[in-house]
């Protein structure tokens, strides 16, 4: 893990951090990366992998539609809305 | 010397699947609506909820996997594609990476002259739509309307293996009728139903290695896949005879100027960081629904093509037209119920019912003229009751005030002169009214005979029917 490494990751997470937080951030994700590879170690020959830890498929819902949205209760938790629309700052492609 | 180039040309197309209620939650799917009307704390990616499949769409997936003969897995698995938009709230978008539910498979485009070739399929997964932006209205602002966020998407995607334009509009032409036939896409272009995006490159002539591609996204015409292609092409020959390279990028197709340009605003390369989701436990396609999904299986264009040119005798353009399109097969097929010539009955769906479509921009699930009166009108031409052209005037009448044909055949005064005795005192008054024509056809100008038709088909305002008008006269100029 190096500090290109670091801004990339910032970049790609549209995140902004102050010096002392890039630090941090570069100091702990090197931590991460040494016990993943500890545990990379470990030999899982023959093991067959694991989709999620619980023993389940996923159940599936019948196709039914609720149209009742409430759009003026979801709304309130937005900084920003207009004629119906959540606002944000202006993005251009 | 100049070289001679080739093009390689792959489709990746999302095709909208109609459903009523989005992959992961159960607001409704629809187009248009109030902005945001549409979008509940699932599609919103709102802390603490989550997403449970739609058992429908993933049928539909099935349903396709199964149609163009592609491996459907037995257990398939979400992933997170991640980037930042805003009009993706969650930050990701889940797909399939690695485990697809369908791998492989194929899909036959017409070439035209009856001759077909078969492109292979990579793989089709299910995965979700993002919401819109609206940038324009607000100053410094955009808007974010999230009623497509969610909308289930299977995105297809093809072998780098078509050759031309003209072949990836087949191959967007045929996956459309394929799709509309299953059931599973209302087809509807204009609305976005099917996007496509195509990766294009180009090679000398015969060489194996593949040049570097570009891409171009967001296609959503038969029309413009072609002449967006076909600009990309000549522009990388241009850069590469020019001695440039061909960058790798993502270009958006403007139609306006048909040309395609690099988009704006990518400094990094793509990097989705894809991840299993752990909110989704893997996907099961159980025997039932396999089943399920082959015994609903309709019959697919290809076969129906194949059947219409056997059954039918039409001509290849004739079978691909109406087999592209299954609510105007069923119409086609209803009105040949009725016992008339097939051949004719295509003529006329083809020709007055699709023109009539057209100008009044209608779906061919929605033609206002049951199929039984344009049987009763095709037939009632047969019987020499009515013109051709009359008849052409008695279909529109049906388009716009509905009722049935034969009362409007009466009422419009359009039916044909059929009386014997009548159309006789016609042809007799012809021939007595022009002495001199009639000795120069007995002289042997039998040319004049039309002359005469003519003449009896003014007099009765273009009612009397010609075959009996034709007989009568030669009757009465040769016999007397």
């Amino acid at each position: 893990m190096d500090s290109e490494t670091v801004e990339k990751l910032l970049r790609l997470s549209a995140l902004e951090l102050d010096e002392d937080g890039r630090a941090r951030l570069l100091r702990d994700l090197g931590r991460i990366v040494a016990l993943i590879d500890e545990m990379q170690s470990v030999d899982t020959e023959g093991v067959a992998p694991l989709a999620h830890p619980l023993d389940a498929v996923q159940p599936l819902r019948p196709d039914r539609a609720d149209p009742n949205v409430d759009r003026a209760t979801l709304q309130q938790g937005a900084p920003a809305t207009r004629d119906g629309l959540y606002l944000v700052p202006r993005v251009v492609e | 010397m100049s070289t001679e180039w080739e093009s390689v040309i792959g489709l990746e197309v999302h095709v909208q699947l109609a459903t009523e209620s989005k992959i992961f939650s159960d607001a409704p799917v629809a187009a248009g609506g109030d902005p945001n009307s549409r979008a509940c704390g699932v599609d919103l990616g709102l802390p603490g909820v989550l997403p449970v499949l739609n058992e429908s769409a993933l049928g539909m997936a099935v349903t396709f996997g199964l149609a163009v003969d592609g491996k459907i897995a037995r257990e398939c698995r979400f992933d997170r594609k991640n980037y930042f938009y805003p009009d993706l709230p969650k930050g990701y978008q889940i797909s399939q990476l690695a485990e697809p539910v369908v791998s492989g498979g194929n899909l036959d485009i017409d070439l035209g002259d009856g001759r077909s070739r078969r492109i292979h399929l990579t793989r089709a997964h299910l995965e979700e739509d993002a919401g819109k932006s609206v940038h324009d209205a607000y100053a410094g602002l955009s808007g974010i309307d999230l009623n497509r966020a969610g909308t289930p998407l299977l995105e297809v995607v093809s072998e780098p293996e078509l050759k031309s334009p003209e072949e990836a509009a087949q191959y967007f032409r045929a996956l459309h009728s394929l799709v509309r036939a299953l059931g599973i896409c209302d087809g509807n272009l204009n609305e976005g139903s099917m996007r496509c995006d195509a990766n294009i490159s180009i090679r000398p002539k015969g060489c194996e290695e593949l040049g570097e591609r570009t891409e171009i996204k967001n296609i959503n015409s038969f029309r413009f896949v072609e002449r967006a292609l076909a600009f990309e092409i000549e522009r990388q020959i241009g850069v590469v005879e020019a001695g440039g390279e061909v960058v790798r990028e993502t270009r958006l197709y403007d139609a306006e100027r048909d040309e395609t340009r690099p988009m704006r605003g990518k400094e990094t390369s793509e990097d989705y960081r894809y991840f299993p989701d752990p909110d989704l436990l893997p996907v099961v396609v159980t025997d039932a629904m396999l089943a399920e999904a082959r015994a609903r299986l309709p019959e697919l264009p290809a076969a129906k093509r194949e059947r219409y040119a056997r059954d039918f005798a039409l001509d290849d353009y004739a079978c691909s037209r109406l087999t592209g399109d299954p609510d105007l097969a069923r119409y086609f097929e209803a009105v040949t119920a009725t016992g008339v010539e097939p051949r004719q009955a295509a003529n006329w769906v083809l020709g007055e019912v699709s023109a009539a479509l057209n100008r009044d921009e209608r779906d061919a699930h929605d033609i206002p003229v049951p199929a039984e009166e344009l049987g009763i009108l095709i037939a009632r031409i047969d019987e020499g009751v009515i013109s051709g052209a009359a008849a052409r005037t008695v279909l529109a009448t049906l388009w716009q005030e509905g009722g049935d044909a034969d009362a409007h055949i009466a009422a419009s005064g359009l039916a044909q002169l059929n009386d014997d005795d009548e159309l006789s005192r016609l042809a007799q008054e012809a021939v007595e009214r022009n002495p001199n024509q009639a000795e120069q056809y007995r002289a042997g100008k039998t040319k004049l005979l039309g002359f005469f038709v003519g003449q009896v088909m003014q007099a009765s305002q273009g009612k009397a029917n010609p075959r009996q008008v034709n007989e009568l006269l030669r009757e009465l100029l040769t016999g007397a």
